[in-house]
């Protein structure tokens, strides 16, 4: 399981990377095992959207499920990762890179003290897993 | 009847799982309320019910004994003897949903076929595997309007022309969200009036334009300006269709449909008192991930041979559920079956040949009715195989049908039914089943009875 | 080698149907609307034969083999049925024709809805609705229109156990409720504590599902049912699992308020591949104005001389048409059929041999298979695929070897409550020695689990095609034939 040392994590398995004030948000690699091959990418919102925090910002869909993708931290949508629903495998190949979905500009800081780290995420996948 | 089993094994059965009797498995079910005694009839041997059902069957006029001239959303078609003796196979009616492909592609190749065979008798680039009949596929493409503009447009504009159960299915189903506004024609409108008056009603608010092709009336319109002004406001335009008709006419999808739905029971399916049916539904490429329904697609196997599976299953119900946008389960695959065998054997030459010839038996229908005094037929606008006929004051509908049927004819639709300033017309439907003959008879007793 | 699809095997020229020429003048076609190419195929009447008899043999079906599908109910289908449906008097009748032309056909509804009311318990049937699904909406809706009509607006939930299937929740949803879960107990009963703190003014109803999707009878049954109505709720039932109780009791009798039927599953009439199936409504006196319309009715009582005339009526409140004509009349006339020939003691049969049958599996199957609820089952029960010693093997790969053995698999990943679940219903019509065989090949599997796990990862091997890539379907979505552009020419 991979679970990159530098990013914070949800407890619905986003990931967040904090750069000043923008936040980029992808799904973890364990959410992408959960979901298996990803089938469809929907994207929920659009940038300029002022969207708080745990709303729904995007659809996926696996060729058995389907799961939406919640704003770990509050913001206002700076980028939307367009070209991702063209190739949705990097959500299962890349979570962490390529399969990144969107970038907030944080607008409740105070948010990403509630997120996990590394360590902490990684227990709690531990403790889901039996 | 259709169990099996022998007392000797019933004990040993009962012993394996560690009771004594059959009543002790039911030991959860209050005791009050166990083991009624049900109020129905006897049981009967095969043979007795055989004999009882054929009573039942025999209470009923059929279109065998009339000439039928009765249309209104179920036509008289002919059936080639080959659909029902294939549909006839155990392998295909006995078999469940495909949901384990490997050992379904029977089902899964006929749905994908059929979906082809719609999408392209349509002009349309996608084709659900069918849903329940044409009313429910008006009601789901105003479902998926509602859906697809996040449920921020709350107005459906639909034709007073649509066929009424479609009108009053599609209501049913939006009852369920709230505030929708659903526009049925102008509010003064005459239903006999050109549908173009429509485009008053579209506005920014509008998420979905119902229009049906040929319309109840038989009429036929181009309705590319109307599909025009939707798209201008950016509302969906979906156009309801006879298949039977499409063989003859310019398919939807040339004129600017976004969703191609309708009744698919002219296509090999009898007409069976009302359904088994088969809700034929179509739609732009863009839409397929809105669509609900089942869908078969394309795909390899391990050792790279072709096959089919139902596919995108992550929009349907048993997944989504609350999330889902429609519950449909079911399609209605059996039928969907008949109707690409029916077209499989009719093809391109022998749909063409039922259409022209509904056309012109239609046509000389109109044009000899409308030449009795009294009588006038709806012809200014091309029509297909229906058309309204106005009755001189001095009848009834009812009483006309009533005179129809003594001489064993079952006569035309009464649109006062559902038209109230349409009382004194009938809709009359001509197939390639009814016989010049039949027609110069229907039109005899039209004169006797207006002078009676 | 793969199956042509129709326009492969099509030829340019080839008819398989040929009309006569129009004995009438022929009329000027309308100008500007007539279509210049009709893309279909053009095969021979053989061709067309040869090609859906030969797609049909890779279809397994329950003339072919066993279905232990849990839910559905997969019984025989009699033949019978399929003779009766085609009676000229049954197929070949107009729904718009005048109600004396087809008296045979309104009795038989009318005397199907009193049928289905007496095995059910409940007032009044609507037989309109064309599915399963569309029943569930027409009962969710019923519901609705019952607050609304005593001007409770404040109702906007519905309760739904965990172990519900997904159409129950999305009828919910369609109906404009929200949906609140309702979790099952560690006996498999719905949680009466968690059901009790959930139940105020704003719960519309309880959708239940009884025997529930685990075949397990409630228990509690009618102290589900007394919360619900203490709460001022109705309780829906899905007759999905209706195949337990014929004769053995009748929701009506404990209380549910409304409930929908499966004739496809049943009363045999048959899947035909995925449909068509039908829905039939029941419900108490109190939601009987609400139905969907039209039902039928006696109009003209019958005297000495004569029988009762039958016709249609719309009931006064009622929530509206939810399909075009009456329903899926062709298989309104085999569940008559059916419950014709069986008479009250056959349908009793039905469900006394159908839990008989499970309960005997369960009992074959439980020292090989995790049992998660091990009590005693109603018409199903469900098996837990995985083991400990193979955490590689799950469901999927024990439902894909069990083709092998030539059965069809049991549902699989439903109900969502139980970890790789195998639902199991074998139904009546089964013998001892299929249900023996079929133990026998999962007794096999359980084996082959653990010293050979690659048959089961690997699985099928003996189908007419081999593990299908899903993935691929949904990502490249190919939806309907290559059609070959030139064989159209104009």
């Amino acid at each position: 399981m991979n679970i990159p040392t530098n990013l914070r994590y949800s407890e619905s398995d986003e990931w967040v990377l904090v750069d000043g004030n923008i936040a980029t948000i992808g799904i973890t690699d364990y959410a992408q095992s959960q979901l298996s091959d990803i089938v469809y990418v929907e994207f929920k919102v659009e940038a300029g959207d002022e969207i708080k925090k745990d709303s729904i910002i995007v659809t996926l869909d696996s060729a058995k499920a389907t799961a939406d993708v919640n704003l770990p931290v509050s913001g206002k949508v700076s980028e939307v990762h367009t070209d991702l629903p063209e190739m949705m495998e990097r959500v299962n190949s890349d979570p962490y890179g390529d399969g990144w979905m969107l970038k907030v500009q944080l607008t409740n800081p105070g948010e990403l003290a509630r997120l996990m780290d590394a360590v902490a995420y990684d227990a709690y996948c531990q403790k889901r897993s039996h | 009847m259709f169990i099996p089993h022998t007392d000797l094994e019933r004990e040993e059965m009962l012993k394996v799982i560690g009771v004594k009797k059959l009543e002790d498995l039911f030991k959860d079910v209050p005791e009050a309320y166990r083991f009624p005694k049900l109020d129905l009839s006897p049981a009967l041997t095969e043979m007795e019910v055989y004999s009882e059902m054929q009573d039942i069957s025999k209470a009923n006029e059929t279109t065998r004994d009339l000439a039928c001239f009765l249309g209104a959303g179920a036509y008289n078609h002919y059936i080639p003897a080959a659909v029902d003796s294939l549909l006839r196979r155990g392998e295909f009616y006995t078999a469940y949903t495909p949901y384990q492909p490997e050992i379904s592609q029977g089902t899964l190749q006929a749905i994908f076929e059929y979906q082809s065979l719609i999408a392209m008798l349509t002009g349309m680039e996608v084709c659900n595997a069918s849903h329940y009949d044409g009313a429910t596929a008006v009601a789901e493409a105003g479902v998926l309007a509602y859906h697809h503009f996040r449920e921020k447009r709350m107005r459906f504009v639909l034709s007073l022309a649509v066929h009424p159960h479609y009108r009053e299915t599609l209501c049913t189903y939006l009852c369920g969200y709230p505030e929708l506004d659903i526009k049925i024609g102008a509010a003064d409108q005459n239903p006999l009036a050109d549908p173009f008056s429509l485009s008053t009603l579209i506005d920014n608010n509008t998420a979905l334009v119902v229009v049906q092709y040929p319309d109840f009336f038989g009429r036929i319109y181009d309705y590319s300006s109307l599909a025009k002004t939707a798209h201008e406001v950016g509302a969906l335009f979906a156009v309801v269709i006879n298949p039977i008709a499409l063989g003859l006419l310019k398919a939807p999808g040339d004129f600017g449909a976004d969703i191609v739905v309708g009744e698919g029971q002219p296509l090999g399916i009898p007409l069976s008192f009302g359904g088994p049916y088969l809700g034929l539904f179509a739609v732009r490429k863009e839409l397929v991930r809105k669509l609900s329904g089942r869908l078969v697609g394309e795909t390899l196997d391990s050792q790279g041979r072709r096959g089919y599976v139902l596919t995108l299953t992550a929009r349907e119900q048993h997944i989504r559920r609350e999330k889902a946008t429609s519950n449909i389960c079911t399609n209605q695959a059996l039928m969907a079956l008949a109707s690409t065998i029916y077209l499989s054997l009719v093809g391109k030459h022998g749909l063409k040949q039922v259409a022209e010839l509904c056309y012109h038996k239609a046509h000389y229908a109109a044009q000899i009715i409308h030449a009795i005094p009294g009588f006038s037929v709806y012809c200014d606008t091309p029509f297909f195989h229906e058309f309204a006929v106005r009755f001189p004051d001095t009848v009834t509908i009812e009483e006309v049908n009533q005179h129809l049927l003594d001489h064993d004819i079952l006569g035309g639709y009464d649109l006062g039914n559902d038209y109230p300033s349409l009382k004194n017309h009938m809709l009359i439907a001509v197939t390639e089943m009814n016989s010049r003959e039949q027609i110069d008879l229907l039109a005899e007793v039209f004169k006797e009875v207006s002078h009676a | 080698m793969p199956e042509p699809t129709v326009y492969e095997l099509s030829s340019h020229g080839r008819t398989g149907v040929n009309y006569p020429e129009p004995d009438v003048e022929r009329s000027a076609l309308p100008e500007g609307l007539v279509r210049k190419n009709l893309p279909l195929p053009e095969l021979s009447e053989l061709d067309v034969v040869r090609h859906f008899t030969n797609i049909s043999k890779l279809n397994y079906s329950i003339d072919g083999g066993f279905y232990p599908l849990g839910s559905c109910t997969m019984k025989y289908n009699p033949k019978i049925n399929e003779e009766i449906a085609r009676m000229p008097g049954f197929a070949f009748t107009h729904p718009l024709q005048p109600a004396e032309t087809v008296q045979g056909n309104l009795f038989m509804m009318f005397q199907l809805q009193q049928w289905l009311t007496e095995i059910s318990g409940f007032t009044a049937i609507s037989l309109q609705p064309s599915a399963g699904a569309q029943g569930e909406l027409v009962g969710v809706m019923t519901i609705r229109a019952y607050h609304r009509d005593r001007q409770d607006y404040k109702r906007t939930k519905i309760l739904i156990p965990d172990s519900a299937h997904g159409t129950n929740p999305a009828s919910s949803a369609m109906s404009g409720y929200e949906v609140v879960n309702v979790p099952t107990d560690s006996k498999g009963n719905v949680d009466l504590i968690a059901l009790q703190s959930v139940c105020d003014d704003q719960v519309a109803g309880l959708m239940l599902t009884n025997p529930n999707t685990l075949g397990l009878f409630d228990q509690n049954i009618l102290d589900v049912v007394r919360i619900v109505h203490q709460a001022g709720g109705l309780v829906y039932g899905d007759g999905a699992n209706l195949n337990a109780l014929l004769g053995i009791t009748r929701p009506g009798d404990l209380g549910f308020d409304v409930m929908h039927f499966n004739l496809h599953k049943t009363f045999s009439t048959p899947h035909g591949g995925g449909g068509p199936g039908s829905g039939p409504v029941g419900v108490a006196p109190h939601l009987a104005d609400f139905l969907p319309g039209p039902i039928v009715v006696v109009t003209e009582e019958e005297t000495d001389e004569i029988p009762p005339l039958y016709g249609f009526y719309m009931p006064p409140k009622s929530i509206g048409r939810v399909k075009a004509f009456f329903g899926q009349f062709g298989m309104l006339v085999r569940a008559f059929t059916y419950i014709y020939m069986h008479g009250a003691d056959g349908l009793l049969n039905v469900s006394e041999y159908a839990v008989l049958n499970a309960n005997y599996l369960l009992a074959r199957l439980r020292d090989t298979y995790k049992v998660p609820y091990d009590r005693i089952c109603m018409h199903e029960f469900v098996l837990e695929g995985h083991w400990d010693k193979s955490p590689q093997v799950r469901a999927l790969d024990i439902a894909k070897r069990l083709m092998d053995y030539k059965f069809h698999p049991p549902t699989n990943y439903f109900p969502l409550v139980v970890h790789e679940a195998l639902m199991i219903e074998p139904t009546e019509t089964e013998s001892k020695q299929t249900l023996d065989a079929f133990a026998e090949a999962m007794v096999k599997i359980a084996a082959e689990a653990q010293t050979t796990p690659e048959l089961l990862k690997e699985a099928p091997h003996d189908t007419p095609v081999k593990r299908l890539d899903e993935v691929r379907a949904a990502r490249e979505l190919v939806l309907c034939c290559w059609v070959p552009d030139q064989e159209f020419p104009e």
